[in-house]
């Protein structure tokens, strides 16, 4: 892990003083355990504040939307690909960054191991240390140890593409991909009825608090006013109601359609541990198999939705 | 000091009693990981293993979705475009294992609700109809939590009526209020507790100890308030920062809201939700402009409303409690400790051209 930290800060520190970028953005630690703040860094004696590890899961890209700086960014695969996804979407151009890509072994799922340190150790997570793939927590009196495997986060888990796809300078050595994704989480809900569906969703989002986290930590999110923020005209409720509740999370997860990476960020950041990658995946599944299209891959393919093909699958269209 | 002693083998019978006088709400489990207070329903008891909860139980009083009018657009109707009042409820309620920093927000924002000049209806007979039981902390909540040094504490009994103290075999009942006496009797604890001064005071200093974090306030009151504005931190402190306003929502002491109509078919209502700094129609003005446009704007905004403005208004303590929530449910670790010490420690460059 630290050789990491050395390559992304002497990168940090040569592109600031050689004036070839304004900024670089990238992680400091954080005051909790296995939380990392996103930082910029600007001048090249601060580049010793960045740092890596496995709590940098909240998605970078999302930090360059519509910057004027030239800027420099630590980017795991997913990020690498929510940058593509700018770039074919015009709100970054390619020439005003510099990638650094940082080959990845998956992020920790913090959530996870706080209420596994509950149950095993009735204590909150005071640290966290990795070896040979094996993570140990220090919670309380206790100390327990787990498979890093076991501990990733669900999206890094299904991961297929940890090496960026798109990069100006890689750090670490790149890492084995997994073929494919069985979707079997997707596959377990596309089986439910209709009313076993409705149900499963209705508790799923029953705890929502609707303060859109999982939008705003989403790079896809960028629209100038959000449709639930739109006033005029009002296009959503405001309230709790489960309606626009609902609404809003259908809504979301179809903007994002042909465009999610997968990333995990808006799992990561809702605050009541939503699992809202359920709705994006499903999609992802959908133009996976309908158009053989997964996001953010290369910069020479219009996205699955922006698109129009002759052989595309339904009648409708020809 | 009036201490009433109450077995735990006498508690839910004392609660049961309870509800023929009030309506009782407590801790109850939510999710995997989580606590909300809830009505408790025939049968049902707080969960007083619960450390802290998410959101805090300021949802009892200022709910995040609120109905104040009704109307109905039929014509046919006799009350046809007439906006009626709905009833708030005033019945007695009791809320049962509250932590002590959440009852001392509520006297933080009752600062703002109810004042000589202004008294909001909603809040207020909200506020005034529960009986607030306390729960003393034993134990820090979280490694997050600075409550001594945000003006309350685990032991703190500001804003209640009754504070609950576990000593394992009982709980010790410090009465706070009448009110809280009143409901002591109603449930029927009423057995003294000799030489219970001591053993709250002893668990009381164990409990402090525990707290392993605080923040410094000494200065912020002398601060100048357009040389905070002006600090140059802010664009670091705000970078992370998504404008998700979870730390609003979890915050015991945050009170904004916004008004808004909703009609379906020839029925509307006119309701107030939270609001957040941290979201953009917040301060957005009719012409199009926002004087708080920005990110930055609005991550200043919550501190200094916090750690400045408030302290400067109302002369007595930031408007925080220490409860850590914003703290930990930010998904990009903003920390108000971190930015509570800038803030109080911040000097103003003097080598500017004067
Ligand atoms: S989704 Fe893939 S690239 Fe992104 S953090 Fe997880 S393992 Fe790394
Ligand atoms: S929807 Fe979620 S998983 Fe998909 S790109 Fe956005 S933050 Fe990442
Ligand atoms: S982050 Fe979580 S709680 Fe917030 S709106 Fe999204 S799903 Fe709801
Ligand atoms: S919870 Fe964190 S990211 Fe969300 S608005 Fe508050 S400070 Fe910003
Ligand atoms: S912040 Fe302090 S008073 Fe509040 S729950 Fe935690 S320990 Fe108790």
């Amino acid at each position: 892990m630290s050789a990491k930290i050395d390559a992304i800060r002497q990168i940090a520190r040569r592109l600031l003083s050689e004036g070839k970028v304004d900024m670089v953005i990238g992680f400091q630690k954080g005051t909790l355990p296995m939380m990392n703040e996103p930082c910029f860094v600007r001048k090249a004696e601060e580049a010793d504040r960045l740092v890596w590890d496995s709590h940098c899961g909240i998605n970078l890209a999302n930090y360059v939307t519509d910057r004027k700086e030239r800027i420099a960014v630590v980017a795991k695969g997913c990020d690498s690909r929510n940058l593509v996804n700018h770039v074919i979407e015009n709100k970054i151009k390619r020439e005003k960054l510099h990638i650094i890509g940082v080959c990845c072994d998956g992020m920790l799922d913090k959530r996870l191991i706080a209420q596994r340190s509950q149950t095993e150790a009735q204590a909150e997570v005071d640290a966290v240390e990795e070896k040979d793939g094996v993570v140990s927590v220090k919670a309380g009196a206790l100390l327990w140890q787990a498979p890093r495997a076991e501990l990733l986060q669900d999206n890094c888990k299904r991961c297929r593409h940890r090496n960026p796809v798109l990069y100006d300078e890689l750090v670490g050595e790149p890492v084995a991909e997994k073929p494919e994704d069985d979707y079997e989480d997707v596959k377990r809900i596309e089986a439910m009825s209709p009313d076993e569906k409705w149900a499963h969703f209705e508790d799923m989002l029953s705890t929502c608090i609707r303060c859109y986290a999982c939008r705003n930590a989403c790079p896809l999110c960028y629209c100038p006013t959000c449709f639930v923020d739109e006033s005029r005209p009002q296009w959503v409720g405001k309230s709790q109601d489960p309606i626009d509740i609902r609404t809003f999370h259908f809504l979301r997860a179809y903007h994002c359609a042909g465009r999610c990476t997968d990333c995990g960020s808006c799992e990561r950041a809702c605050p009541m541990g939503i699992p809202v990658r359920q709705f994006t995946r499903k999609l992802n599944k959908d133009c996976e198999e309908l158009y053989g299209w997964q996001a953010g891959l290369s910069l020479d393919q219009r996205p699955a939705l922006d698109t129009y093909n002759p052989n595309d699958p339904n009648d409708f269209i020809r | 000091m009036k201490v009433i002693r109450i077995s735990k083998t006498e508690w839910q019978g004392g609660l049961d009693k309870a509800r023929t006088g009030y309506g009782l709400y407590g801790p109850v489990k939510e999710g995997q990981d989580d606590h909300a207070f809830r009505p408790l329903a025939p049968g049902e008891f707080p969960d007083m293993s619960y450390k802290n909860s998410k959101m805090s139980p300021k949802e009892l009083v200022h709910p995040q979705s609120e109905p104040m009018f009704q109307y109905n657009l039929n014509p046919a109707d006799p009350d046809h475009d007439i906006m009626r009042e709905i009833a708030k409820d005033a019945t007695a309620k009791a809320v049962i294992g509250i932590r002590p920093c959440d009852a001392d927000a509520f006297l933080l924002v009752k600062r703002n609700f109810d004042t000589p000049i202004y008294r909001d209806p909603y809040w207020v007979t909200a506020f005034e109809s529960f009986t607030k039981i306390g729960f003393a902390c034993n134990q820090a909540c979280s490694a997050t939590a600075f409550c001594t040094s945000a003006g309350s504490g685990p032991f703190h009994d500001a804003g209640l009526d009754v504070l609950l103290v576990d000593t394992g075999e009982s709980y010790l009942a410090k009465v706070v209020t009448d009110k809280g006496q009143h409901f002591l009797d109603v449930c029927g604890f009423s057995a003294p507790a000799a030489d219970a001064a001591s053993q709250i005071e002893s668990l009381q200093k164990k409990a402090e100890s525990t707290i392993a974090s605080s923040v410094n306030t000494d200065k912020l009151k002398d601060q100048v308030t357009t040389e905070l504005y002006d600090a140059p931190f802010w664009e670091e402190i705000s970078f992370a920062c998504i404008n998700c306003g979870t730390c609003t929502f979890s915050c015991p002491t945050c009170w904004c809201f916004d008004i808004q109509d909703e009609t379906k078919g020839k029925q509307g209502v006119r309701m107030r939700n939270w609001d957040s700094c941290m979201y953009p129609l917040f301060t957005l003005h009719g012409s199009g402009h926002n004087p708080r446009g920005t990110k930055v704007h609005r991550v200043r905004q919550r501190f200094m409303h916090k750690l400045k403005y408030y302290v400067d208004k109302y002369q007595d303590g930031i408007q925080c409690v220490g409860c850590g929530r914003c703290i930990r449910l930010c998904p990009v670790n903003i920390d108000i400790r971190k930015v509570c010490n800038m803030m109080n420690g911040y000097t103003a460059c003097s080598c500017a051209v004067s």
